[in-house]
């Protein structure tokens, strides 16, 4: 009796040790694979395995049915033998590997044709490469005309940046010998971008065109880009950020970055929707000495507003550098190397006017933060 | 063999008694480690409302303490895999009693260490993002996969050593505990009924997963520090990072299992079970490991101070003398040398000795963490004054509230699971004493000339 009993348990027992570990290893996948790929996976071969079975099934005799169904059914997994757990464990690995590809598969099977081809050449034949120039020659952090960095502040009134956030920050760095010079530094747009890198979601990313975008709606807030950015160009909306009024009711939009997010990164993005339309990013309209040319690396043409220069030829006749080189990042923001003194600004006397924030007094019940 | 019998009927009476009785003392502990979670869930609550502004953090020290807390927690879950795991592989009999408390502070540290990525995100409501669309490309994914996968294996083998201890209790303990409980306890034992196929079974299930275990643990705590050394960061561009932080988990996770150890060896009365000897071994283990780190450390710092390239003068200062001295020289003193020479000397080799070098070392990995965080950050990126950080209220509620969902779980599991591998103790002690009698009659059982 006992010994019966003992048999029957130690059977029991082996399917409930393959259960446990069916169901562990089956909720790990289910946290690393996504549980909407996995569903619609576990659906397609249950339907695989079960329309082999069944056809089988037809065709038995009814003897061999009912042990089918025995076998099936009535013990569940008890009497499975080692090699159909073999099988079946061979099959839901098989599948497992194949879940991350499988979403993709049904993706581009479901995407609407492209359009058919015409004679007509496309409109626009090449993909524009945005790149920008400063020329630091000119830059005297706005100190002759006794203001703060126009720069800084036109960038922080069009895009309504929080207050804290110098998307672009005019900082001053360290002359060979003595004296300093200022230089503008936007976000540098890296071709090779340690943030887009290190970002566990996608929600950075390198826009075609070259700019380094945020998606505000996907990002979760980890930081690890600001960790990873060796410009120091990445923000955070560490409170509630503020929203000016006339924004409140706009669709965020992650070309405008606006209204900002709480809990999610933000920086300069190159005004994507400006340049698209013909207008040349803020900061380069308020530079009152036009140090900063915004151009395009394919067609070699670059502005300031007033110039018109060939960027490849600008460059090289400048000494142009890049901020870091040595890191790899091949940045798109160049700079032209410049002394300091040039714009008349007295030499000995160092640092800028302070960047303020007005338009942020016409969103009520942000939070605000310092640096 | 009256002797063994009698031996084993005390051990299984220890381990019955804490899931048996209750103290006051117990509902005491429990209740203030729940008041001071609620404390911690309503800084967390203001940190929702109000967003990561409540931090000390900011756009240039982007990372503080709750990045040092999921680093140092589930450093601390390395402690399962190398008393269990390696221990077993080496088969070294004396952890058995060891191993499961081990295990515990395993899956324990581990999800205490999960948790506080969630909290130091500013979207936790966007987290499952990382699966929707998640890039094999970003450390943090690789974060996510290793550790989930080290708590899925490490719950795994808690659970298979302890079935045939949690038939005994499903067998010893029907209807004189709680309706639910007995029903745990049988759900949980899986018809353990002791076969030999059962125990054959059980014996390859746990040599398969100690061996896996090892190689998964060393690779969580490398994508931890790959977190930080795939950032161009100065002070964390560093190839001996990974091994760096696998040393540090093992060493604090030995610590941790020593207090624990010495913790529940006076509440539960296991005087018998964990004698000074087992003590002196995790210690002695410590002390190694601490050798190790010092190693680590030399290796670190001499071959960056002897180039000193540019930018590493800073990151040297503010370590060596100026903001971060006093953390750097606590640990490298107080929690590397002073723990080696407590073991060196024989006289300070004592439980108490062992527990305060255990202490300090758990102390000094925890300010070693924060450190190396909070120092990476620091050093400028830019001509800038570097900023500083100091963590706020709520941080300090949050890690006090961490600490005690770990004390909490570590509690609760002690109260209703068997915190003994009483089934292991018992065919060890039986193998022994087999073998001593072997050699005939006058041999004595291990273990019996102490009682």
């Amino acid at each position: 009796m006992v010994a019966a009993a003992r048999a029957v348990g130690h059977q029991r027992w082996r399917s409930r040790v393959a259960l446990v570990v069916f169901l562990a290893a089956g909720s790990a996948s289910l946290v690393v694979w996504g549980a909407t790929p996995l569903l619609v996976l576990l659906g397609i071969a249950t339907a695989l395995v079960l329309a082999p079975l069944l056809a089988a099934r037809a065709s038995m005799s009814r003897r061999s049915r009912r042990e089918w169904k025995n076998w099936v059914l009535a013990d569940g997994v008890r009497t499975v033998d080692r090699r159909a757990a073999l099988r079946l464990f061979g099959v839901a690995a098989i599948f497992g590997s194949f879940s991350q590809a499988v979403p993709k598969i049904l993706n581009s099977a479901l995407r609407q044709a492209p359009p058919p081809a015409t004679d007509e050449l496309p409109i626009r034949a090449r993909t524009r490469q945005w790149t920008m120039i400063i020329d630091l020659r000119r830059c005297d952090g706005c100190q002759s005309i006794g203001l703060p960095p126009q720069c800084t502040t036109a960038c922080i009134e069009g895009h309504f940046s929080p207050e804290p956030m110098q998307w672009i920050e005019v900082y001053e760095h360290e002359l060979e010998g003595d004296g300093t010079r200022f230089v503008p530094t936007p976000c540098q747009q890296c071709q090779n971008p340690p943030c887009v890198n290190v970002c566990p979601v996608g929600a950075t990313f390198s826009a075609p065109e070259g700019p380094v975008l945020i998606d505000q709606d996907r990002c979760i807030g980890c930081r690890i880009c600001m960790a990873a950015c060796p410009y120091d160009r990445r923000f955070f909306n560490w409170g509630d950020p503020p929203v000016p009024p006339e924004a409140l009711l706009a669709d965020y939009d992650l070309e405008l970055q606006v209204p900002a997010v709480k809990g999610t990164v933000m920086k300069c993005d190159f005004c994507p929707d400006m340049v698209r339309s013909g207008t040349l990013p803020y900061c380069i309209q308020a530079c009152p000495h036009r140090a900063i040319y915004y151009g395009d690396l394919e067609e070699d043409l670059a502005t300031n507003g007033l110039d018109l220069v060939s960027v490849t030829r600008y460059l090289a006749n400048n000494d142009a550098f890049r901020l870091k080189e040595e890191l790899g990042t091949q940045p798109r923001v160049f700079y032209i190397p410049g002394h300091g003194e040039d714009v008349g600004r007295d030499p000995t006397q160092t640092g800028h006017l302070p960047v303020r924030w007005p338009w942020t007094r016409r969103a009520e019940g942000s939070a605000r933060w310092k640096r | 063999m009256e002797a063994m019998s009698s031996w084993r009927e005390r051990l299984e009476e220890t381990t019955l008694a804490p899931a048996r009785s209750t103290t006051r003392n117990y509902y005491f502990v429990i209740g203030l480690l729940v008041a001071v979670i609620g404390w911690a869930l309503y800084a967390y609550y203001v940190q929702l409302r109000d967003g990561l502004v409540v931090t000390g953090m900011r756009d240039r020290i982007s990372w503080g303490l709750y990045i040092t807390l999921f680093v140092f927690f589930i450093g601390i879950s390395h402690a399962g895999t190398l008393i269990s795991a390696i221990l077993r592989v080496a088969n070294a009999t004396w952890r058995t009693p060891v191993t499961r408390m081990a295990e515990f502070i395993t899956a324990v540290a581990l999800m205490t260490g999960a948790l506080f990525v969630i909290v130091d995100l500013g979207r936790p409501d966007r987290f499952l993002n990382v699966i929707a669309h998640g890039r094999w490309q970003s450390p943090i994914v690789w974060d996510v996969v290793a550790v989930t996968t080290y708590l899925t294996a490490s719950l795994l083998y808690l659970y298979l050593p302890m079935i045939p201890d949690l038939a005994f209790f499903r067998d010893r303990l029907v209807g004189r505990v709680a309706r639910w409980k007995s029903g745990l306890y049988r759900i949980l034992a899986i018809n353990w009924q002791g076969t030999d196929t059962q125990k054959h079974q059980l014996h390859s299930s746990i040599a398969i997963m100690m061996i896996l275990i090892i190689p998964i643990a060393v690779s969580v705590h490398t994508v931890v520090s790959w977190i930080f050394a795939m950032t161009l960061r100065e002070a964390w561009n560093s190839a001996i990072f990974g091994f760096f932080f696998v040393a540090g988990a093992i060493f604090s996770g030995i610590a941790t299992l020593i207090i624990m150890m010495a913790l529940l060896r006076r509440v539960y009365r296991l005087e018998e079970y964990l004698t000074e000897r087992h003590f002196r071994y995790l210690g002695f283990l410590m002390a190694a490991m601490a050798g190790v780190m010092l190693y680590a450390n030399i290796s670190e710092y001499v071959t960056a101070g002897f180039k000193f390239e540019e930018g590493s003068e800073f990151i040297f200062r503010q370590l060596f003398v100026a903001e971060f001295a006093p953390y750097f020289w606590f640990y490298l003193i107080g929690g590397l040398l002073i723990p080696i020479l407590l073991m060196s000397i024989p006289r300070m080799r004592t439980i108490s000795g062992i527990v305060i070098a255990a202490v300090l070392v758990d102390l000094a990995m925890f300010v070693e963490r924060y450190f190396i965080v909070v120092t990476g950050l620091r050093a400028p990126l830019l001509p800038y004054e570097p900023a500083n950080y100091a963590p706020t209220w709520i941080e300090w509620s949050i890690t006090a509230g961490g600490f005690a969902f770990f004390a909490l779980l570590v509690t609760l599991f002690v109260k209703i699971f068997p915190i003994m591998a009483v089934f292991e103790m018992v065919e060890e002690r039986e193998e022994q004493a087999a073998e001593r009698l072997d050699f005939g009659p006058r041999a004595v059982v291990p273990g019996e000339a102490a009682t």
